[in-house]
């Protein structure tokens, strides 16, 4: 079953920045953009597992620290002409908290 | 909001380029609506002579289908000649009735063939050579006919006369002038194309005349010439030139003159009607090429999205002659005259002929007859008026002359076969990138660095990537100028917004990006980096130092690796160590149970695979400085034992890089700068491949600069020899400091060198005394209070939270 995780507090997640949550699965980088929006994708790059949470955030994009593949933060999609994807999750903010939906 | 309404008027390569930056930069702000008056959606004009010599097929040369226009929600109308423009009312109406409102107008109605206005003229088989009906027609004509005659001895004339002889025609070019294609070559080089064009089996008439067209039954038979002779001719395309299509324009009112009058926001006389491609008249010239085209399709994008920046200011054009197996290039001015010198290389029996005119140290003119693979280099310079005496020796014998080999030594795409790796980076054939090119429409070389990632990498093969566009693309290639922009989100170049930083004195990058209407909010993963790094080489100690925009290795101050690990390589100043130090790195690399030590090429020891929420632990362990072998920066002063121990030893060279390294430690810089001192002219240092190369004689020591050991390798130049230890610090720093203020972000000193010139640096470094000691200063001022990074994160750990990992 889905369920809202707390994560942190808002202000702890940097602006155009990340910050890895490790699950017992997956680590999952949480970003925050510009405009202070939160997104939460696989902490891996579809092109060779690189740690997105270690880019180069903007607009709602990270560039891969590896060999900076685009992708985007909404979709978890490779900006063209890379093709190929990472998971995505679902984000909240609730009283100054940012939360995570997993199983 | 109601969307404004984009009418385009021409449905050719660049009225539809313009829509398709436009798309790019400002999706949503126009309902657009595109009339053509061609029965097929956009294709690539210049490949018709592939299409014709039986190289490709239509379908091959689309660029725009049907579907990408309905993905794209443009209402396209083929078929439909516009007739009308109604300026009061802003609507367009095209034969058949078809109309459509404005608010903005985009004119892009292209050239028409110029037809000889003589007897016979309108006779069913006369044809001009311009689209894909003339071109069907050609074909069809083949299958039925023998005798074809193309008037005009030019680039398109030659490339219609080789395609019919291959759809086996008998084909007699008829030329005016004394040699083929004067627009673009010399005597000699056109005499030895006519003479390749000939063993093809074309026949040629020089200096000949066409007085009047003769037919039977409508069809034209026979062509007549001034000097009374004659010859058959069912099929004769007129290939004498093209003249701007602008009589609805001005059957609107829009002034034109030769073309559709435009300003430099290629802007018409009507405030709401704009005018691209071969109809305008920008500065009163028209060109029929593609590659000035697509600059002015750039710049009117921008008008049209409201973005208001970016000039056209016209463009030198180069072309090619597409006909297979023959290779020519021309550029510029080559016809020569007073107050010009030229180079020329002619070797008639093998075939290749080339002449370089320069004025005033500077290349105007190219012909390249036979051996074309540098004709882009040579347009490159033309196009950035580089001053060429330093390399004049060598300048004929091509680029790759100057020691420059090339990805494993291979520098001529032309004789690369299409199985062969072009980049070596992302494993990229170079029959991949002429597919490409063919297949999705390429014209750039970032176009083809995007689709195909060729040169995307490390960027050693970008040339060789060039030379297969220029070749694949013939005339339609136009190298980028060297001062091109700082990346998609703005048109500034990188000397432009230093500029812009230095005076309006922005201090962060927000700020920054604002006053020079980024087009972006917040930019992209290429241009922060680079701001960054120019407000605080600009500003130092002022402006603000953005970590978001810096690259993760600087960010954290270590070297991320393929897994995610990084490297922590700490100061070891000039490569001195000390028992001490090697225990401790050794407890470290025990304590945090390091998978690798490694020794660097710049002389330190390397721990590898720490993970990243290891990092400050380690660093407060060490108690070491950072080695910054991760930074945009200085890295190491790599020296060799010298005086002290060595017995060939002149100079005490491991104090002098010992010394070097603490002065100009913690130094951010365009690209990583490598330091290595030498006590001997046997210089075990290798001083000769570093950007600032030092080797001690007896009675001083020499400064070489520009080395690099890296992808290109590149001997560094003499700058100077000194006599004392400061001397050498305030030369090579000031060395430094003008490249961390002049070079673009990316740029090794090398790379800065090749384009400003040795002896520009001369100039600075050498015979201005006061502004070298001024440079210096100013290096030291920057660098003042500099604090060690690993410290200030062990003293402040609380405010990196970014290290911590949050587990669930």
């Amino acid at each position: 079953m889905m369920q809202w995780i707390k994560i942190a507090p808002f202000d702890e997640i940097p602006k155009l920045g990340a910050r890895v949550v490790r699950t017992k699965d997956i680590d999952i980088g949480v970003f925050r953009t510009e405009d202070d929006r939160i997104f939460a994708i696989n902490n891996s790059c579809p092109h060779k597992g690189g740690p997105l949470s270690q880019g180069i955030v903007y607009g709602d994009k990270v560039a891969c620290p590896l060999h900076s593949w685009k992708i985007s933060l909404v979709d978890g999609r490779a900006e063209e002409p890379d093709e190929g994807e990472t998971a995505c999750f679902n984000t909240k903010i609730e009283d100054g908290f940012v939360y995570l939906e997993l199983k | 909001m109601q969307k404004m309404k984009l009418v385009v008027v021409g449905n050719g390569m660049a009225g539809m380029r313009v829509v398709e930056e436009l798309l790019k930069i400002a999706p949503d702000i126009y309902d657009i609506t595109v009339f053509g008056d061609e029965p097929y959606p956009n294709y690539n004009r210049i490949m018709l002579s592939p299409v014709l010599a039986n190289e490709q097929t239509i379908n091959d040369i689309i660029l725009n289908t049907r579907e990408w226009y309905a993905e794209h929600n443009i209402t396209l109308h083929t078929s439909a000649r516009v007739n009308k423009i109604d300026r009061k009312n802003r609507v367009v109406t095209a034969e058949g009735g078809t109309s459509a409102e404005y608010d903005r107008l985009l004119l892009a109605t292209g050239s028409k063939p110029f037809m000889l206005p003589i007897e016979g003229a309108n006779l069913k088989g006369v044809i001009g050579y311009r689209d894909i009906k003339d071109t069907n027609d050609m074909i069809e004509t083949a299958k039925k006919y023998k005798h074809a005659v193309v008037i005009g001895g030019g680039l398109l004339g030659l490339e219609a006369a080789n395609g019919l002889k291959i759809q086996g025609m008998d084909v007699t070019v008829i030329h005016r002038n004394e040699w083929l294609l004067e627009r673009q070559l010399d005597k000699s080089a056109g005499k030895m194309l006519q003479k390749s064009l000939e063993a093809k089996g074309l026949k040629f008439q020089l200096k000949q005349n066409t007085k009047a067209l003769f037919g039977k039954d409508g069809r034209v038979t026979t062509i007549h010439f001034t000097d009374g002779s004659s010859l058959p001719a069912e099929l004769v395309v007129m290939a004498i030139g093209i003249r701007p299509n602008f009589a609805l324009a001005e059957s609107a009112g829009i002034h034109c003159d030769k073309g559709i009058v435009v300003n430099d926001t290629m802007q018409t006389y009507d405030p709401r009607v704009y005018a691209v491609g071969e109809c305008v008249a920008h500065r009163g010239i028209s060109y029929g090429l593609v590659a000035p085209l697509f600059e002015m399709a750039k710049v009117c994008a921008t008008h049209l999205a409201n973005f208001g920046i970016g000039l056209y200011k016209g463009s030198v054009t180069s072309t090619k002659l597409k006909v297979t197996g023959i290779d020519l290039f021309s550029a510029g001015d080559f016809s020569g005259g007073e107050g010009t010198e030229e180079i020329v290389l002619h070797d008639a029996v093998g075939g290749v002929y080339k002449k370089l005119v320069i004025q005033d140290d500077k290349i105007i003119g190219a012909v390249l007859y036979g051996d074309t693979a540098d004709g882009a280099w040579y347009f490159q310079m033309l196009r950035d008026g580089k001053a060429i005496h330093e390399i004049r020796d060598n300048l004929m014998f091509g680029q790759d002359s100057l020691g420059n080999t090339g990805h494993q030594g291979q520098d001529k795409a032309a004789a690369m076969t299409n199985e062969m790796e072009v980049c070596g980076c992302n494993g990229v054939c170079k029959g991949t990138i002429v597919k490409a090119i063919q297949d999705q429409g390429l014209f750039t070389i970032d176009d083809v660095k995007k689709q195909t990632k060729a040169g995307s990498s490390c960027g050693s093969c970008v040339g060789l990537v060039e030379q297969i566009l220029a070749s694949t693309l013939g005339g339609g290639y136009a190298p980028p100028s060297t001062s091109k922009s700082i990346c998609g989100c703005s048109d500034k170049n990188h000397e432009e917004v230093r500029e812009e930083i230095r005076k309006n004195k922005h201090l962060n990058i927000p700020d920054a990006m604002r006053g020079m209407a980024w087009r972006t909010p917040n930019g992209c993963a290429s241009c922060r980096p680079a701001l960054n790094y120019y407000l605080l080489s600009t500003w130092p100690h002022e402006a603000v130092d953005d970590p978001q925009s810096r690259f993760i290795n600087e960010r954290v101050h270590a070297n991320i690796q393929k897994d995610g690990t990084y490297s922590v390589i700490p100061r070891m100043y000039g490569g001195v160590t000390t028992p001490d130090q090697l225990r401790k790195i050794a407890d470290v690399a025990d304590k945090y149970a390091v998978p690798m030590v490694k020794v660097t090429g710049g002389q330190r020891i390397d721990l590898l695979g720490v993970k990243k929420e290891d990092l400050v632990g380690m660093w407060k362990d060490l108690d070491m400085p950072s080695g910054y072998a991760y930074a945009k920066g200085i890295r190491t002063v790599k020296t060799c034992v010298g005086s002290e121990f060595c017995r060939f030893g002149t100079q005490n060279s491991t104090q002098m890089g010992i010394d070097i390294e603490k002065a100009f430690d913690h130094m951010w810089a365009p690209h990583k700068v490598k330091f290595a001192v030498s006590g001997c002219p046997r210089n075990c240092a290798e001083s000769g491949i570093k950007d600032v190369g030092i080797i001690g004689v007896d009675s001083g020591w020499e400064i070489y600069v520009g080395g690099n050991g890296g992808i290109k390798t590149e001997v560094a130049q003499f700058l100077c020899k000194v006599k004392t230890h400061d001397e050498v610090l305030e030369y090579s720093g000031a060395f430094i400091q003008i490249y961390r203020e002049e070079a673009r972000y990316l740029d090794r000193t090398v790379h800065w060198i090749e384009r400003v010139g040795l002896e520009y640096v001369k100039q600075r470094v050498l015979e201005d005394a006061e502004g070298r000691k001024a440079a210096y200063e100013r290096l030291l001022y920057a660098l003042q209070g500099a604090v060690n990074p690993w410290a200030e994160r062990v003293e402040n750990r609380e405010k990196h939270k970014e290290f911590e990992t949050i587990t669930i």
